[in-house]
């Protein structure tokens, strides 16, 4: 009995460790109703996480407005190609904006080579550079659906990075993917992009790179036979919530900003966010398939991914946990070479055989 | 309805808690008692409140009738009542009424002279509920975190409240109590099994006794907990269940605002293999 006592002790204690250690968050909390009352639709906030959130998600000092900027940059540069179309001074404004965004330590030399014309393509960041300013018009042009009149600049992703922080690659599938046992979906990886969970770590292949079908929720009460059965499977639906998830984290939101979960599927009961996100997720498909996959053969080979494929984009690479990114600062407006389209002919990046 | 013979032998005076003698009488087989009255008094003004929400409300349907709490910008202050004031009452009313009926448990059990062991298990009940509408919204600061009282619509509530921490099987205190409720159903099932077995012998044999069912667990899985022992575990089994949901529910918001996946970092990162 002792010795019973003894070990049931030992395991109460380690038990309530265990459930202690675990970072814990405390009341008071703050809570925002997102549907009718009653149904916990509710986003939750702890309010001592603000301060570093707004310290992680502050916008840099932007460079002074010009007035009277000159000519069209096409006028003294050579070989602008899609900024040609703005003056001058705003042109080198933008410049030099976009190097503190992106390489403030290394400064313009990043892409340009000290000693060679501002027109040279030498390095592959330039190429790259260019692909990006296109791709940052098409989502201030294009993409307003998602982006709003917010838009966004380099810095909503790069954050004086040259990388964003927050970039995702198509992992190699499993060795043993293509035998007899199958592979093990990617899961129980322990992987940031699922929250921790076990669902499959890649859940953004599927989405973000090619179009698979999301939703896999039957459409009839009951199971059906003939041409309205739901020939979803349950891995298809492990996907579908491995991309819910990597939204939820990427956004720092969950799953009700979005759903009444009542029904993931009716748009009905569901909050206007959603129809953001849905057009996020074809944003972000679209972005990875016209603008970074056609930069797969100007990467060098240490910029890619174990597959030898690009970096793409997802929620996450914008949002960095924030429901909006930087917290809905307006930052593009101040930029008009970011916000408009310029006719300019196409940069020229040899286009690799698509996904 | 008539008094069996033997009952007359517990129609004992006194062991009330309140009121004395004043309500110390029967109604046919029941116990009215101090608490008996405030049982019957808040038990009829609620479901009258239930029932006169339901009339204010879109619709009959029985399964679709809401009565929801008030909008969380409410805090912890009273709402107008077809914004959640009613829920408000509904929630004094049915609080009253629970604890009443266990006071009036605890009364009959002094008056048979029996531990409380019936009380004490419908408190963990009454606990659980009041987590779920008290508790949980004084720390959260607005009663609009209690659920609402309609059949779908708890239902929708409870779907929502487990998405708003993305996944909540991965809730430690869920899981304890998930294993309690099906340790519950395993040691229910062994329990009214053996029950059975002992007492439907075949044709033209003696009911068997406890012995019987004590040879069969021990041959079994090699240990008999008895057939007090069995009751005493039925009893530890359920209340833990019960215990552990409140628990699994009360800190999830107050204790922790994220996904639980993310709460298991900790084990991630302990010192042995971070």
């Amino acid at each position: 009995m002792k010795t019973f006592s003894r070990l049931a002790a030992v395991s109460v204690a380690l038990l309530g460790t265990s459930l202690l250690t675990g970072c814990w968050e405390r009341p008071p909390v703050d809570s925002y109703q997102r549907g009718f009352r009653g149904t916990a639709m509710v986003e939750l906030n702890n309010p001592r996480d603000v301060p570093k959130q707004l310290a992680a998600n502050a916008v840099p000092e932007v460079v002074p407005a010009i007035t009277d900027g000159g000519p069209p940059a096409s006028t003294v540069y050579k070989n602008v190609q899609v900024l040609g179309g703005i003056s001058v001074g705003e042109f080198t404004r933008t410049m030099v904006s976009l190097t503190n965004w992106v390489s403030p330590k290394e400064g313009c030399n990043y892409c340009h080579v000290a000693g060679e014309g501002f027109e040279a393509d030498t390095l592959y960041t330039k190429v790259v550079a260019r692909k990006m300013l296109q791709m940052t018009q098409a989502i201030n042009v294009d993409n307003k659906a998602h982006v709003g009149a917010t838009g966004v600049t380099c810095y909503t992703c790069h954050r004086g990075e040259h990388i964003p922080a927050n970039v995702w690659f198509t992992p190699p599938a499993a060795k043993t993917a293509s035998r007899m046992v199958g592979g093990d979906g990617l899961q129980n990886k322990v992987a940031k992009d699922v929250g921790l969970s076990s669902l499959p770590a890649d859940g953004l292949t599927p989405y973000l790179s090619q179009a698979m079908e999301i939703r896999t929720a039957g459409t009839t009460a009951l199971p059906m036979r003939g041409e309205t059965r739901n020939l979803h499977t349950t891995k298809q639906t492990e996907w579908t919530y491995s991309l819910m998830v990597h939204m939820s984290e990427g956004l720092g939101v969950n799953c009700t900003y979005c759903h009444n979960t009542r029904s993931f599927s009716s748009w009905e009961s569901s909050t206007p966010q959603r129809v953001t996100a849905w057009h996020g997720i074809r944003m972000s498909r679209n972005l990875n398939n016209e603008y970074m996959e056609p930069l797969t053969s100007v990467f060098p080979a240490s910029r890619k991914g174990e597959g030898g494929d690009v970096a793409k984009v997802n929620c996450a690479t914008c949002h960095a946990g924030a429901y909006k990114p930087l917290f809905g600062a307006q930052m593009a407006k101040d930029f008009p070479a970011l916000i408009s389209k310029t006719d300019a002919p196409a940069a020229p990046v040899k286009v690799v055989s698509k996904r | 309805m008539a008094m069996l013979s033997f009952e007359k032998k517990y129609r004992v005076r006194g062991g009330t808690l309140l009121g004395g003698d004043l309500f110390d009488f029967w109604v046919g087989p029941f116990y009215v008692g101090f608490f008996g009255v405030t049982t019957i008094f808040f038990a009829v003004v609620g479901t009258a409140l239930i029932l006169w929400g339901a009339s204010q409300g879109p619709t009959w349907n029985v399964w679709q009738i809401n009565i929801a709490p008030p909008d969380l910008k409410y805090g912890l202050g009273l709402a107008p009542l077809m914004e959640g004031g009613l829920w408000q009452i509904i929630t004094v009313c049915a609080i009253g009424a629970f604890v009443s009926w266990a006071l009036r448990e605890v009364e009959i059990c002094r008056k048979l002279g029996m531990g409380f062991h019936v009380p004490f298990a419908f408190a963990f009940a009454i606990l659980a509920y009041v987590t779920l509408v008290v508790i949980r919204p004084l720390l959260m600061g607005a009663w609009g975190h209690g659920f609402p009282y309609g059949i779908m619509s708890h239902l929708d509530w409870v779907s929502n409240t487990g998405y708003q921490y993305l996944h909540f099987h991965y809730n430690p205190a869920h899981m304890i109590a998930v294993s309690f409720f099906f340790a519950t159903a395993l040691a229910l099932s062994l329990h009214g099994g053996l029950i059975l077995s002992s007492t439907n012998p075949a044709k033209g044999e003696p009911v068997k006794t406890a012995e019987h069912e004590n040879t069969f667990f021990r041959d079994a899985i090699g240990y008999s907990i008895g057939t007090l022992g069995v009751h005493r575990l039925g009893l530890f089994l359920a209340l833990s269940a019960v215990f552990w949901s409140a628990v699994c529910i009360v800190i999830s918001g107050p204790f922790w605002t994220r996904g639980w996946p993310e709460w298991w970092g900790w084990w991630l990162n302990l010192p042995v293999w971070k």
